[in-house]
């Protein structure tokens, strides 16, 4: 424990800047990931357990594509693109199988299809692990604001993660087709007696969880190594943002992935032999005095 | 009109069979000529995040055993390779060692495990007294240690506490001549990362005492995102940075120090950089990391080694690993103890071994010894130098003094109770 760094941190500009933007970073990549495995859960019901299999394939779509065009919005696109059809394609022809099967034949699928894209990656990519490298727009001297530190492709992946959270909120809130995936969430049976598709429906939050989760990965790309099998520290991250905000709430979400990486930034500080101990710890005490999340609806 | 043969044995593959059977029975030597090969078993990593050390370790010793069955192989037998994927799990380490020497019927054992499966397959060559060279575990305790000690196991590895009395004494050298004395570390959370990291410190101390270490930071094994443990260490302000993270997490921390130019505030001395895994992969490699040396064909700066590095990418298409070249050694030093012994037995064998010094291309001055007292090998080229972004990636490496590294070795090993 070393409190007296973390004060002094608290008490400094420079520290504060760095380190909040830091943990916004942090925040903002679990926010995408986490929710899609929110929204597919909001909707469909189902615990996406092979959600950070999108979050890998994002990252292999968009380095790939990279390597092609070296365009970084061609790669972004790709990342966001792929994995929406991935999921697409994933959600219509095995998941809509088990939607009414019990919980635990959910969970069989969707490990099992973890196993197998880790291993279609490791055919197509190779075992060992890749980097995709940062575009040379981003190969700059970071920016100093108030004496903070601030790379400026943060400030891009903060920008993209925070247009991707306005547009989800305000598109399932005040569109049609918001309305339309709010009401079948709700009662699916009465969508689709009032003749409303409600297999495209489902079809389209999976592909849009895919595409968000995508969307990180190819974010992340410049900046992680890539491997077969990243996708599941990032899974076991965004279930614990889930819990924390709320299964099935959008802005639990953001709050919970905001909140889990300003813990990890500061608690690098205070806690360095406990960072990952506070998550867990902030995990408990969340669901000790409020068991639904801090945004979660009790069950009717 | 086709034929369609009744299925069940034919008449003419009977009368062959039995032809051989009788051919047997007369002339011993053909049926001998069957058993005359030795199969040598290899428990290695083969799928997981660590699977390409696994694989190149499989290259290097396949394009060694070519050459020696090519030569008349090891005392006239014909070498066999039986080598199964342990998936980086020691008990599973251990079960496929036994299972190599019981069903499989190795007569030698080639022990291609990380340090955590190593202990797990000394403990089977322990128990099967069959001949074990480990040729991947740099953990110092598994021949330092008189515990551990078997006749009939072997280390033909670089050993941790070898890279640290370099890598410190290299390290201290700088720090006195560019007047870093304020240190931060960042290795990974776990017996290696800590042990490395602490032994290197205390050798780094020890050649320039006014150091201070002033932040540490243990990031877990696999962890995706290091910016908090950037922006921590940029917060300390220190003047050098050592670390040991290696591989994949390497090449992350790498990226994402990069854009918050961590490389210009502070001098970096990472061990594990001047690895052809690390070194291919990193798109922006910043020049002059300090890094040992892991393999590298130009280190030893002789065409022995540049000629090896060239014939393993001719037949893999990839640079070989910092285990690759250890599992070559351990091939050649089978050889030339075969032709020293004149026999394959594990026990004869093991008796040559003990001392003995072989030409190696990757030897300090040509040549490596596994050193007879505990069973390890010295004499290996051992350095450290500064990265550039491109070939040959490390142009200068200054190589350690063994004589200094024998002393300071002796030293540790009576502190630590070994001798």
């Amino acid at each position: 424990m070393d409190l007296d760094a973390l004060a002094g941190c608290l008490a400094s500009s420079a520290c504060l800047v760095t380190q909040t933007t830091s943990g916004l970073i942090i925040g903002m990549l679990l926010f995408l990931v986490a929710v899609g495995l929110t929204l597919i859960f909001g909707v469909l019901k189902v615990v996406n357990f092979s959600h950070g299999a999108f979050y890998m394939f994002g990252a292999y779509f968009a380095m790939t594509a990279y390597q092609l065009t070296g365009s970084f919005a061609l790669a972004m696109l790709a990342g966001a693109a792929g994995t929406a059809v991935l999921g697409l394609v994933f959600e219509r022809v095995f998941m809509s199988r088990v939607y009414g099967a019990d919980v635990l034949m959910q969970l069989l699928v969707c490990y099992a299809f973890v196993l197998i894209f880790d291993d279609v990656v490791r055919l197509i990519w190779g075992p060992e692990f890749k980097a995709m490298g940062m575009p040379s727009a981003f190969q700059v001297m970071p920016l100093f604001i108030a004496g903070g530190v601030v790379p400026p492709y943060y400030l891009l992946l903060i920008g993209v993660a925070l247009v991707a959270a306005i547009v989800l909120g305000a598109g399932l809130s005040r569109t049609r087709i918001g309305k339309v995936i709010r009401a079948a969430a709700h009662n699916p049976g009465m969508v689709s007696a009032l003749g409303i598709n409600t297999g495209l429906i489902y079809g389209g939050v999976f592909a849009l969880g895919g595409m968000l989760a995508g969307l990180a990965g190819a974010l992340a790309a410049p900046v992680r190594s890539l491997t077969p099998g990243m996708g599941f520290s990032v899974l076991i991250e965004s279930f614990i943002v889930t819990v924390i905000g709320g299964m099935g709430s959008i802005l639990g979400a953001l709050i919970g992935a905001l909140l889990l990486g300003l813990i990890r930034s500061f608690g690098s500080l205070g806690f360095p032999l406990f960072t990952e101990g506070l998550m867990y710890l902030f995990m408990v005490i969340v669901l000790v005095s409020k068991p639904t999340g801090l945004f979660g609806k009790e069950a009717a | 009109m086709t034929k369609t043969r009744t299925p069940g044995i034919s008449r003419r593959s009977t009368l062959a069979l039995m032809g051989a059977g009788a051919m047997s029975v007369a002339a011993p030597w053909v049926a001998r000529a069957q058993a005359k090969t030795i199969k040598i078993g290899m428990p290695t990593i083969l799928s997981g995040r660590v699977a390409q050390l696994g694989t190149s370790s499989r290259n290097a010793v396949m394009l060694e055993v070519e050459k020696v069955n090519a030569a008349g192989g090891l005392a006239g037998r014909q070498i066999e390779m039986v080598i199964r994927d342990s998936k980086g799990q020691p008990q599973e380490a251990a079960r496929v060692a036994r299972e190599l020497v019981n069903t499989d019927g190795c007569e030698l054992l080639l022990d291609g495990e990380a340090s955590s499966g190593s202990f797990a397959v000394h403990e089977v060559a322990r128990d099967l007294g069959v001949l074990c060279i480990h040729t991947c575990s740099e953990a110092s305790s598994l021949t330092a240690d008189p515990k551990q000690h078997i006749p009939n196991a072997f280390r033909c590895v670089r050993q941790g506490i070898h890279d640290s009395i370099v890598g410190g004494s290299y390290a201290a050298s700088i720090a006195k001549a560019k007047g870093l004395k304020k240190w931060a570390t960042c290795s990974p959370d776990y017996a290696y990362g800590r042990d490395t990291t602490g032994e290197f410190t205390l050798y780094l101390k020890r050649f320039a005492p006014d150091v201070e270490v002033i932040s540490e930071s243990w990031p877990k094994l696999f962890q995706p995102d290091y910016t908090e443990v950037v922006t921590k260490i940029l917060q300390a302000k220190p003047q050098a940075l050592y670390s040991c993270l290696w591989g994949g997490d390497l090449t992350s921390y790498i990226d994402q120090a990069n854009i918050y130019a961590m490389f210009s505030q502070m001098e970096v001395f990472a061990v594990n950089m001047a690895d052809y895994t690390a070194l291919t992969v990193v798109k922006n490699l910043p020049k002059g990391i300090h890094s040992g040396n892991r393999y590298i064909k130009t280190f030893p700066t002789t065409p022995e080694n540049a000629a090896w590095g060239d014939a393993y990418r001719a037949k893999y298409n990839e640079y070989p690993t910092n285990w690759s070249w250890q599992n070559a050694t351990a091939v050649m030093f089978l050889a030339e103890a075969a032709k020293k012994a004149n026999s394959a037995d594990g026990k004869k064998l093991a008796e040559v071994l003990k001392g003995l010094t072989i030409k190696c291309p990757f030897g300090a001055d040509g040549t490596v010894t596994m050193r007879g007292d505990d069973h390890t090998l010295v004499g290996y080229a051992i350095g450290w130098g500064t990265t550039i972004p491109q070939e040959p990636y490390v142009p200068e490496v200054k190589a350690g003094d063994w004589k200094t590294i024998f002393e300071l070795e002796a030293e540790w090993k009576k502190s630590k109770g070994y001798t």
